[in-house]
């Protein structure tokens, strides 16, 4: 093949058409570098014709430069443009071959869990707190004159039995383990009773374990948890206590929960109520339901007005404050909140239980 | 509690027409009294009156006689023919047969009948079947088999319980005609409404509940006088918290009666049905009059007793035998009846308020009776029925007071009933001890119900609610003179009152108003704290559990617990659940333990748990000051109660076993190493906001039991041990059934919370300047801390090393015996500068002249 003139425009037109057919014709990177090698490298035609040019008359030397030139800038050009295009295929390509199966399970470390009991009072105090009241706390083993005589259980009341309560040995020690979280409430009282001096009033939840000397089975259980509130001020009325455990109610079971207080007794209230909610499987429209046992209701626990003689214990003067207090207990609030039927498996540790809850509740 | 039979309750208080037994327990509820069951007898039909018709005596290979009886029952008659299978070798009248076993009716007696398709108290259903070489269509009934009472010792005939034959048709239903369509409702009393624990108080709340009219059993009219009957003493020497025993005993003598005589039907029905057996007229009419109106009385044989009646406390020693036939040895606070035989109140005949002696019981001879009703104070009879563990109808009822005005009453009411069905006469004469204080009147400003409650009840409203349970009230201006009824000791105080007002008006008309708090403070550094403790660690893989509190002496040693370590230190329940388990943790592994055992024992084979709570140490009990009992309390009081209470500091432990992370398709397994338990401890650390200083070194009394003791880390905070992290001790593993190599820790957390709270973090700015990072590796003998070694490495950078940690450990052949090295990556970086060459050279060196200094480290 004899060498291409850089003056053969014939021969330098057909020479580009062949490197652009190859450029085009390249169907990988490698093809295309093998292509370019041919049409552009030292050995190619057009490569060898762009030498010749510095032998060429002077005359002809601009014609072959341009004529050369426009060549080489339409080769550039279509070498690009094709480079970009099998880039391209390659990169998404390799993005297919690259995919996962993404259903492979992930995590290999142990998943951990909060338990439910404790992420339920953090819910209902973080409520409380909300509201500017305020969490207080009090020690389990406790002395029988906060967990009893401050709260105006008579020495012979029958809740000082040995059947309900855990009594440290020797019981002379004056020492239990709280029945109740109630005992906290006198406490709260009196660590704050300053403040009512100051106009401030006192409104405190306590939450906590408590102990009954109950066996175990699918309802009971010796140690539960409680929370209790208490609310001390000037003018406090049985209707705040209602309007409170109203939005209690709502703020954990919706904006269409219903409460109901019905008289009841309690040695540390007076008026004393039950409160009851509108049961939110039938609604009280199922006379054979098995959650409110056909009742439409269901106890959710002991409220109502604190006796005079334990705002005195306290050291609070009843004819200038009023104040109410209200009891629940946050296993059985778990169980109809989120239907959890038996109350072992709360207390006996199973992961599995609390995992089903994971963080928050 | 109190079961109450309907058609009673209807004598005293109009029930709503058409009133179901739920109905009327939705009533009641909304007064205080909460329902717990509703009863029926539990029989149901086909139940009816059938007259034997024949009776044929077989005599069976068994040595018992049987009876093959046709009996006539009306429209459930078989027709007239041969029978069932294989009765069919004769012809019979209409009827049905039936095999009986008992033998104390004859032909023409009228019985009751269960029928196939009947079902009887059990329950029991009836059928059909083959029995005795016959077809037996059901059973001829005893009073036992329909719940009617203990008797089995023969068949019910109808017209030897007080019914007459003209009243009687075969096929009649037996149900009603027994009472046995009766529902009962058994309400639960409350300790203050101990009224309620009678059909009296129970109308009165319907009544109440309603608006229903209420017709009081306990208005009518007593007959005769008081005066000089049988003679009566109160003496007691001795009343329990100030209150004297016993302030009124009533005695009413009835001579003459047919002591043959029986209770009528529907009084032993209705006794059955309220939850008490019936024993003889006598006994029957002094439980109905309890029941009826809440009084409880006793009948003493007249012939047996020997006056004065004398009712004093119990000499310590002295013994009664109780109608249960039980010799019961008295305490000095217990309060006797006794009579004067063989001496002034010489000879005990009742425990007071709680059980009858045995001695002076009627009996079946008795003809004369004395009948007592009595009021005791209810703090003697509820300390004495506890003391002797003998709960009766009547100390149930007087340990929540009865009313003082009853006894005359309810013994006129006895009386008469056991007049009507058993004959004899009233005594004219009765005795009546009546040292009862009148009643005090309680002054309340008319408007104080309304200040309480938050309804605006007007004065007469107020009043109104307070006539209709029973309270007398004058009007003085604003303020209302209250002066309750006898029946209500539990109303002393304005404040009971206006439960009173509350409930009569309604607990439904309250408002709803929520209560604006002042601003409040927030959560305390110590609950914030620990929630993040909480949440750091359920984040790490641990999944929370809360195990109950309680231990056995085993367990400490499971733990391998030295002697005279503090956990040994235990507090013990006077009562626990289990008489295995009477001690409280001193150490919350020690329960948490018992989690990772459920979960391993259900298949679990990696399990990371962990706990926040309280351990009890015991190194208080026994130093405690006498016990406080004041009505009030100061802050004082408070801190010497506190001191009172042994230490039961809040903690946080964990325990993992198994594998942290398992294998998979991506990798291999990972176990839980001692590294991941102090890696927990690091993350409490941060949440908590300290820093502990880690040593092997363990304290006074305070072993490292339960872990490896050397793969433990012990942590101090201001020089006292506050946690325990690592491997467990082999034998701990196998003692408590873990696996090999399970890692724990615990720690204090009230101290490490402690120690952050009001401490602020003071930044420091964080340098933009070039990192510079440079390596060692130091030989040093193999006891070398390797911690201590990073300290040392930090002081000698003087402030230029920003973070220096240890990379890889090595020990072997290389370096020789007794030695390793510790690879330490060190980064260095100044606040102001890039570093030079030079400087970081210097620095170099100088850790590597304080490291050969202070462990003799040679740079590899």
């Amino acid at each position: 093949m004899s060498d291409l003139s850089p003056l053969d425009a014939a021969g330098v037109d057909a020479a580009v058409s062949d490197a652009l057919a190859a450029f085009a014709a390249a169907s990988t990177l490698d093809e295309l570098k093998e292509a370019r090698l041919a049409h552009t490298g030292d050995k190619a035609p057009l490569t060898l014709a762009n030498r010749q040019i510095g032998g060429l008359e002077p005359s002809d030397k601009a014609a072959a430069g341009k004529a050369m030139g426009a060549a080489r800038a339409a080769m550039g050009r279509a070498l690009a443009v094709r480079t970009e295009e099998l880039e391209a295929e390659r990169d998404a390509r390799v993005l297919v071959e690259e995919a996962v199966d993404v259903t492979l399970p992930t995590s290999r470390a142990l998943v951990g869990a909060r338990h439910p009991i404790e992420t339920m009072q953090e819910r209902m105090c973080d409520l409380f707190v909300s509201m500017g009241w305020e969490v207080a706390e009090g020690p389990e083993m406790e002395a029988e004159w906060f967990n009893f005589d401050a709260l105006n259980f008579d020495p012979d009341h029958p809740a000082r039995e040995m059947q309900d309560t855990f009594f440290i040995d020797p019981p002379s020690s004056g020492l239990l383990m709280r029945t109740h979280t109630s005992p906290v409430q006198v406490r709260a009282a009196l660590e704050r009773r300053d403040s009512l001096e100051e106009g401030r009033g006192i409104y405190v939840v306590c939450p906590g374990k408590t102990f009954r000397t109950d066996e175990l089975d699918a309802t009971h259980t010796p140690v539960f948890h409680q929370i209790e509130g208490l609310a001390i001020d000037r003018g406090l009325t049985m209707a705040h206590l209602k309007g409170t455990l109203d939005h209690f109610a709502r703020a954990l079971f919706g904006p269409d929960a219903i409460t109901r207080l019905r008289p009841a007794f309690f040695p540390f209230t007076e008026p004393s109520a039950e409160m009851d909610l509108r049961c939110f499987v039938c609604g009280g429209d199922d006379a054979a339901c098995r959650t409110c046992r056909g009742t439409g209701w269901i106890e959710w626990g002991g409220c109502g007005m604190t006796h005079p003689n334990v705002l005195r214990a306290a050291g609070i003067d009843p004819e200038k404050y009023t104040a109410f207090a209200f009891g629940m207990g946050i296993e059985r609030t778990l169980m109809f909140r989120h239907n959890v039927t038996d109350m072992r498996d709360m207390v006996e540790g199973d992961v599995r239980f609390s995992q089903q809850f994971g963080m928050e509740i | 509690m109190p079961k109450i039979p309907l058609s009673w309750l209807a004598e005293s208080v109009a029930l709503e027409p058409g009133a179901s037994p739920v109905d009327i327990a939705t009533s009641l509820a909304k007064v205080g009294l909460e329902e717990e069951g509703i009863h029926g007898s539990g029989v149901e039909g086909p139940l009816v009156v059938g007259r034997v018709m024949s009776l044929v005596k077989e005599e069976q290979s068994n040595g018992k006689t049987i009876n093959y009886c046709r009996v006539d029952v009306g429209a459930f008659n078989d027709p007239e023919g041969p029978g069932h299978k294989p009765d069919n070798k004769v012809e019979y009248p209409s009827s049905k047969g039936i095999v009986c076993g008992a033998h104390n009716f004859v032909e023409g007696d009228y019985v009751v009948v269960v029928l196939p398709g009947a079902t009887l108290p059990g329950p029991f259903p009836i059928s059909g079947r083959k029995t005795y070489g016959h077809w037996s269509d059901g059973m001829i009934c005893s009073a036992k088999e329909l719940g009617l009472g203990e008797d089995h010792s023969g068949i019910i005939v109808l017209t030897s319980m007080g019914f007459s034959a003209d009243d009687l048709t075969p096929g009649q239903d037996a149900i009603a005609l027994l009472g046995l369509d009766e529902k009962t409702l058994e309400i639960n009393v409350t300790p203050d409404r101990g009224y309620s624990f009678s059909i009296r108080g129970v109308a009165r709340e319907y009544s109440h509940a309603t608006g229903a009219s209420f017709t009081d059993p306990a208005s009518l009219p007593v007959s005769g006088a008081a005066g000089d009957a049988f003679p009566v003493l109160i003496e007691d020497h001795a009343p329990v918290r100030g209150n004297v025993g016993c302030d009124r005993f009533v005695a009413r003598i009835v001579r003459g009666f047919d002591p043959s005589a029986v209770s009528p039907g529907w009084m032993k029905q209705r006794l059955e049905a309220a939850g008490m057996r019936s024993i003889s007229l006598a006994v029957d009419v002094t439980n109905y009059v309890m029941l009826e109106l809440g009084q409880p009385l006793h009948a003493y044989d007249l012939a047996t007793l020997t006056a004065p009646i004398v009712v004093r406390r119990a000499v310590p020693a002295e013994q009664i035998e109780t109608l249960d036939d039980v010799e019961r040895v008295l305490h000095g606070e217990d309060l006797l009846i006794t009579d004067s035989l063989g001496g002034h109140g010489a000879r005990p005949i009742g425990i007071a308020g709680v059980m009858g002696g045995a001695l002076t019981e009627v009996s079946s001879g008795t003809t004369d009776v004395l009948l007592e009703a009595a009021h005791f104070d209810p703090i003697t009879v509820a300390r004495t029925a506890r003391r002797h563990k003998l709960g009766s109808e009547a100390s149930r009822r007087f340990e929540r007071a009865v009313d003082t005005a009853l006894p005359p009453v309810a013994v006129q009411r006895a009386a008469n009933l056991l007049v009507e069905f058993g004959g004899g006469v009233i005594e004219e004469i009765y005795t009546d001890v009546n040292n009862v204080p009148a009643v005090e009147a309680i002054e309340m400003d008319a408007d104080f119900p309304a200040r309480i409650v938050g309804v605006p009840y007007t004065a007469a409203q107020v009043i109104d609610s307070l006539t209709q349970v029973g309270c007398s009230v004058e009007r003085d201006g604003e303020v209302l003179i209250v002066t309750p009824p006898t029946w209500r000791a539990d109303l002393e105080a304005p404040i009971n009152l206006v439960e009173e007002v509350a409930r009569l008006q309604g607990y439904e008309g309250m408002p709803s108003v929520l209560p604006v708090a002042p601003p409040g403070r927030g959560y305390t550094h110590s609950q914030l704290v620990r929630k993040s403790v909480a949440r750091s660690l359920a984040e790490a893989g641990l999944t929370q559990v809360l195990t109950y509190p309680f231990i056995s002496e085993a367990r400490l040693d499971d733990c391998l617990l030295p002697a005279d370590d503090v956990r040994r230190d235990v507090i013990r329940l006077a009562n626990p659940i289990s008489a295995e388990q009477p001690l409280l943790r001193t150490a919350v592994i020690e329960t948490l333990v018992d989690a990772v055992r459920v979960n391993l024992g259900r298949g679990a084979q990696d399990v990371a748990l962990y706990e926040t709570g309280r351990a009890y140490l015991g190194r208080l009990v026994g130093a405690i000051p006498a016990t406080y009992s004041g009505t009030s309390i100061t802050p004082d009081d408070v801190e010497a109660l506190n001191e009172a209470i042994p230490g039961q500091v809040r903690r946080v432990a964990g325990v993992m076993a198994g594998n942290r992370v398992v294998s998979g398709w991506d990798g291999h397994a990972t176990p839980w190493r001692w590294t991941d338990a102090m890696a927990m401890v690091e993350k409490v650390e941060r949440a908590c906001g300290v820093v502990l200083e880690i040593s092997s070194e363990v304290g006074e009394r305070q072993s490292t039991a339960p872990f490896h003791p050397g793969r433990v880390a012990v942590y101090r905070l201001a020089g006292e041990i506050v946690g325990l992290a690592g491997e467990l001790h082999p034998k701990v593993c196998e003692n408590l059934g873990l696996p090999a190599r399970t890692v724990a820790f615990e720690l204090l957390l009230d101290p490490l919370i402690d120690e952050s709270e009001g401490v602020l973090v003071t930044a420091s700015p964080v340098s933009g300047q070039v990192l510079a990072k440079e390596d060692f590796a130091f030989v040093v003998p193999a006891s070398v801390a390797a911690g201590a070694l990073v300290d040392a490495v930090l002081e000698a950078g003087d402030g230029l090393v920003e973070d220096a940690r240890v990379f890889d450990v090595y020990t072997g052949e290389q370096i020789g015996g007794g030695k390793k090295s510790l690879a330490i990556n060190v980064k260095m970086r100044d606040a102001d500068h890039t570093l030079t060459a030079d400087e970081v050279l210097e620095v170099r060196n100088a850790i590597i002249v304080a490291a050969a200094e202070k462990f003799g480290a040679i740079l590899r």
